[in-house]
């Protein structure tokens, strides 16, 4: 039995510092870049500090006093001037970042992107391929270098999907659906989870994305569909209800299943007060 | 930091800074403070704006504004509030005036006033509840029910107020603090009117645009 | 007849809490039976419950806070606890249910009950003095604030042994807060609290704004106040502008679970997505009503030893009042990863950028206060200078958060737990503390014991870095917030050394404790005898210590920026000090039991709402009404104190042995 990624052993270099798709990568690589501009900003300014008040102590003789010194029309032109030049420099890698890292852009690619829909529920994450008349819970599996369209919603409270090795996480929220493009470079096998507390299975969150080759993607998809188990009415009931689910696939019997779901969650419930 | 100058000039000395003539009378401040609470009530009332535009449209699948709304009554309603004011202003000449008979007559009509637009408001709402149109029917219905609700709990706690402020009147006369809490009572009801005007446009003319 | 309320409330199946509440009864039993002991019912009655001196508000402010500090922390050391040991098939000692009320708590507490109430309290005590006034400028709705914080507190805490508290984090994000996720009354307990608590701050808010604005002393123009009153401006004018927004949304939420409205549900056209709008509108600036009374603290701090003025008044007004302004136009990025464009995302990323630029000024500006001064290692420039190297850490990974690819990949996860930790704890909690050791001996008439504040500092330093700066790896690692287990083996370690941080806290709070107790009992020894222990620059320490009542006798006049220190530096006598012999009779105002009364009751209207039990909450409503009225008729707003007393009070320091 494969061992789970999440028992695997210790590993400080993982999650957002382990990327594994151009998302991620480019992040990382923001984060980095921009680290390097703060800390160069910081840590003078911690070393003066430090400096100044050591030096300046009242016991040190050799420190010249400037006891009545309180305004400098050079420093403040440099006090407003500093801060303000590196925050419109990050500002700007900010903003172009934000565009080109826009988690409904389509990434580049000269296939079609692989459509998968993403249904958070209470305590489980529901994977639908529409196109692949496939269905898995906690089980994410996807073909290597392929760029993946996640449409996601939610079946009940906010959630948010997030591989922290392929790139940026987003919400899911009931009645809405938001747009998330990612890829796995290699195949590979990484954990994701929902980070937006949902309630008391929130911790059981947790799935694997497995990234196969082409190849293996659509021998598991052929496979599951001639499988026993379909995703039918009862089955997608059970699902709705509170607890969590070891990872199973099914075959999708409702092509259209995101949509009911999406229409469901905004009509009246017997579960909503009055 | 040299304030507004509101006298003229001196030749030798420059007037002193209205920031630097030290704490205000008590009066003043008072008023200052009610119009910081007036100042937080409005924002409190621009939530509950925003929020009545945003559900604006989601009426899921019931009534919408232009099914429900009665312009005549609440033209009723809006003429009951504006009058109110003015009735409101004559109460603050008689305060200023200390003449007890314009003030409890201006008063008596600014209650009756503030009663008819309860009245009206409140069987607005009672025959939308009846209707089936309450504020558990839709997001929007819900957005309505508590902005045009909350003023007019508003103008129901003035009201409440404005008879306190008669007994305060009638067994302690016009003392400054009497003197003070009018002048409170007068620009909260102002501000009620001024609510009223942004209600009256947003939700009820809003509806039929 | 009791609503919804039964014997099922009280957790007898869950140990913990009743553990805690066991210990906390006694408690109160043992200070009840003690001060029943030493005959002080009446004197606690007559000089703080019903007092309306800023002064004596400000001391319970910041009492209410210590005690809360103590109850927050506990349910981190919980929570580290539970996360040190519950990895793989280890699921720790707390069940989900009750971790997740436990974190709710914990959130709440810090931020509605400590940093407010600590702020809250050092402005109360302190700008009245500074700016030359005898009280703030409605010292009755002074009381009735306090007081109805501490009704807040009394509701959050009743929920840990009756009934339930929210599980829903601290800002109860709906759908998970509606009454289909969330039928229990934790969430009716959160609403009510914060609710009542909140009437209070807003009503501070107001205060604080008409004294700072309205009732400055003769001479002090707006450039003459000291940087602390700047900040406290700042801070009240943004209560004002969004605590108003936070109850419109707690308000819609409750009409949703009480009224069966749909603000918020998932159906009939609800939008959870505007709660968050909503609330972070008010969270925002919320956190910068929080950091700006602490930048004031260290304003005075570092000014004061250094020995120097302020570097760059003016810009330090400026940086205040941008941040104020400001403040309301970065909301967005507590939800950066909620599917917003890119343009809209790019757009609150740069205004969160900007926003750091006026705190970026103040940082120089403390910088070069500190060049060409004499640096005097006190216990509260301890805690700026450890404020200084902390704070600017947080902000600098705040920084990073900004950038919302960036964010896309932190939100959530333990990056940002300790981000914002670093800026609370390294800004907020830092400040309380210096401005604690600042202002004691004003307010009590005697300094804190040295030693034992810098054993404080020392835990609280080591510990804050020990517990946080591994979340900031864990967060980049993958792991999430709120996670009462997880299964990676690899965080267990870092987890490990967050709980020793938090040990290390424990012992810091503890030494907070020790300090209060050994520098009450060795009080001889430290008397403040001319007012000035710190060779001060503003008006406060122009008064004796304890402050007297009536602040200063006569009215007191300025010249300019520090005019304390300027007087001092020309051997004139303080401002505001009586020639003697001092035949004044000055005026205050009378005390009065109205904030106690409104709050009791509004303890039952909360009580009463949480659990439906209508005709409680309908009599504690007519109760509050009740004692409005007898409020408005009462006869005496002020009383003399007579000028042989007024002698005695300035008598007895001798100005001679400063």
């Amino acid at each position: 039995m494969k061992e789970s990624v999440f028992t695997m052993a210790p590993d400080l270099v993982s999650g957002v510092l382990d990327p594994r798709g151009p998302v991620a990568a480019d992040e990382y690589q923001l984060l980095q870049n921009a680290t390097v501009v703060m800390l160069a900003l910081i840590v003078p300014i911690i070393v003066l500090t430090l400096a100044f008040a050591w030096w300046f102590r009242a016991g040190n003789r050799r420190a010249k006093r400037r006891p009545d010194w309180s305004y400098s029309g050079a420093l403040e032109v440099v006090n407003w001037m500093v801060p303000l030049m590196i925050i419109l420099f990050l500002g700007g890698m900010g903003w172009v970042a934000s565009h080109a890292l826009d988690p409904a852009k389509p990434l580049p690619s000269a296939a079609p992107p692989l459509k998968i829909q993403v249904v958070s529920l209470d305590w489980k994450w529901l994977f639908i391929y529409p196109d692949g008349g496939v269905a898995a819970v906690n089980h994410l599996l996807v073909p290597a270098g392929r760029v993946l369209q996640l449409q996601l919603t939610s079946g009940t409270v906010m959630n948010s999907f997030f591989v922290p090795q392929l790139g940026s996480q987003i919400y899911t929220m009931a009645g809405m659906t938001t747009t998330l493009h990612l890829q796995a470079d290699r195949p590979g096998t990484f954990p994701g989870r929902s980070v937006q507390f949902s309630g008391d299975g929130f911790s059981d969150m947790r799935f694997e994305v497995d990234a196969v080759t082409p190849a293996e993607y659509e021998a598991w998809l052929a496979r599951t569909r001639a499988g026993g188990t379909h995703l039918d009415a009862s089955a997608y009931a059970a699902l709705s209800r509170p607890g969590t689910s070891d990872p199973r696939a099914y075959r999708l019997d409702e092509p259209r299943l995101f949509q009911h779901i999406l229409a469901a969650s905004m009509a009246p419930s017997s579960s909503s007060s009055h | 930091m040299s304030a507004v100058l509101d006298e003229p000039m001196q030749t030798v000395e420059r007037p002193i800074p209205r920031s630097q003539r030290g704490p205000a009378p008590t009066h003043v401040t008072t008023g200052y403070g009610m119009w910081l609470f007036l100042l937080s009530d409005i924002v409190m009332f621009a939530a509950f704006f925003a929020a009545f535009v945003v559900l604006r449209d989601h009426t899921a699948g019931g009534p919408a504004g232009r099914d429900l709304f009665h312009r005549h009554t609440v033209l009723i309603e809006t003429g009951c509030l504006l009058f109110s004011s003015f009735s409101c202003a004559l109460l603050g000449v008689g305060v200023e005036y200390r003449n007890k008979t314009v003030t409890y007559i201006a008063a008596a009509v600014t209650l009756a006033l503030g009663a008819a637009f309860m009245v009206l408001e409140l069987s607005e709402f009672t025959q939308m509840i009846a209707d089936g149109a309450g504020p558990g029917r839709s997001a929007f219905l819900s957005g309505f029910f508590a902005l045009v609700g909350l003023h007019g709990l508003h103008v129901a706690c003035g009201m409440l107020w404005l008879v306190v402020m008669l007994a305060q009147v009638a067994t302690l006369g016009f003392s400054p603090k009497v003197v003070r809490r009018l002048l409170c009572f007068n620009l909260f009801w102002h501000a009620l009117d001024i609510v009223w005007v942004g209600v009256f446009t947003v939700v009820y003319l809003g509806a039929f645009a | 007849m009791l609503g919804k309320l039964d014997w099922s409330a009280i957790p007898t199946d869950q140990p913990i809490p009743l553990i805690a509440a066991g210990i906390v009864a006694l408690g109160m039993l043992g200070v009840a039976a003690w001060i029943t002991k030493r005959g002080w019912w009446t004197y606690l009655w007559k000089e703080w419950i019903t007092s309306v001196d800023h002064k004596r508000i400000g001391v319970m402010y910041v009492l209410l806070a210590l005690v809360m500090l103590v109850r927050g922390f506990v349910d981190a050391l919980m929570m580290r606890s539970q996360q040190a040991i519950a990895v793989g098939a280890n699921q720790g000692f707390l069940p989900p249910e009750h971790y997740n009320q436990i974190f709710s708590a914990h959130g709440t507490i810090m931020i509605f009950f400590v940093g407010m109430t600590f702020m809250v309290g050092l402005m109360n005590f302190v700008v009245p003095l500074q700016i030359g006034a005898r009280d703030v400028a409605f010292p009755t709705l002074n009381s009735v604030s306090f007081w109805l914080t501490a009704s807040g507190v009394l509701l959050l805490n009743l929920s840990l042994v009756i009934g339930e508290f929210a599980r829903t984090g601290w800002l109860a994000y709906p759908p998970l807060s509606e009454l289909a996720y969330s039928p229990g009354v934790g969430v009716d307990y959160y609403l009510w609290a914060i609710q009542i608590a909140g009437v209070g701050t807003l009503l501070s808010g107001i205060n604080l704004t008409a004294t700072i604005l309205k009732m400055r002393t003769t001479g002090m123009g707006y450039m003459r106040m000291p940087i602390f009153c700047w900040t406290a401006l700042t801070a009240n004018l943004l209560i004002i502008a969004a605590f108003p927004i936070l109850t419109a949304t707690l308000a819609m939420l409750t009409l949703d679970r009480y009224l069966g409205f749909h603000f918020f549900t998932n159906d009939f056209g609800g939008n959870a997505m505007m709660y968050i709008n909503l609330i972070w509108a008010w969270g925002h600036p919320e956190v910068y009503i929080l950091i700006l009374p602490a930048f004031g603290v260290f304003s005075e701090v570092i000014s004061t030893f250094a020995g120097k003025p302020i570097f760059g008044y003016r810009s330090m007004a400026a940086a205040a009042l941008a941040i104020c302004v400001l403040s309301f136009m970065v909301w967005l990025h507590h939800f950066f990863t909620m599917g917003a464009s890119a343009d809209v995302n790019g757009f609150f990323g740069v205004m969160t950028m900007i926003i750091a630029v006026p705190t970026g000024v103040k940082v120089f500006n403390w910088l070069f206060t500190l060049y060409g001064g004499s640096v005097r290692f006190s216990v509260p420039m301890m805690w700026a200078l450890g404020f200084m190297v902390t704070f600017i850490i947080g902000g600098m990974t705040g920084v990073l958060l900004a950038l919302p690819p960036v964010d896309f990949v932190t939100h959530n996860s333990l990056f940002l737990v300790a981000h914002f930790h670093n800026v609370i704890i390294g800004g907020v909690i830092f400040g309380a503390y210096a401005g604690y050791n600042y202002w004691f001996p004003k307010a009590f008439g005697f300094t804190l014991h040295e030693g034992w504040g810098r054993a404080t500092f020392w835990c609280w330093l080591v510990g804050f870095y020990l517990a946080f700066m591994p979340l900031y790896l864990l967060g980049l690692m993958g792991a999430t917030r709120r996670m009462q287990h997880y299964a990676e083996a690899g965080w267990q370690p870092l987890m490990i050394v967050a709980l020793c941080g938090a040990l290390s806290i424990c012992a810091g709070i503890g030494c907070t404790i020790v300090q209060l107790v050994v520098s009450i009992r060795s009080r001889a020894e430290r008397r403040d005898l001319s007012g000035d222990p710190w060779d001060g620059r503003s008006l406060e320490w122009a008064t004796p210590s304890p402050a007297p009542a009536f602040n200063f006798a006569t009215p007191v006049q300025v010249n300019g920026l520090d005019a304390f220190w300027t007087a001092k530096r020309a051997g004139l006598p303080a401002p505001g000090w009586p020639e003697m012999p001092a035949p004044s009779v000055v005026e205050v105002p009378v005390r009065t039991g109205t904030g106690f009364f409104i709050a009791f009751f509004a303890v039952g209207f909360g009580f009463g709402m949480v659990w439906h039990i209508w005709w409680m909450a309908i009599a504690s409503l007519l109760g509050i009404l009740g004692v409005a009225l007898a409020f408005a008729w009462r006869r005496d707003d002020e009383h003399d104190i007579d000028g042989d007393a007024v002698a005695a009070i300035y008598a007895v320091p001798a100005r001679e042995a400063a």
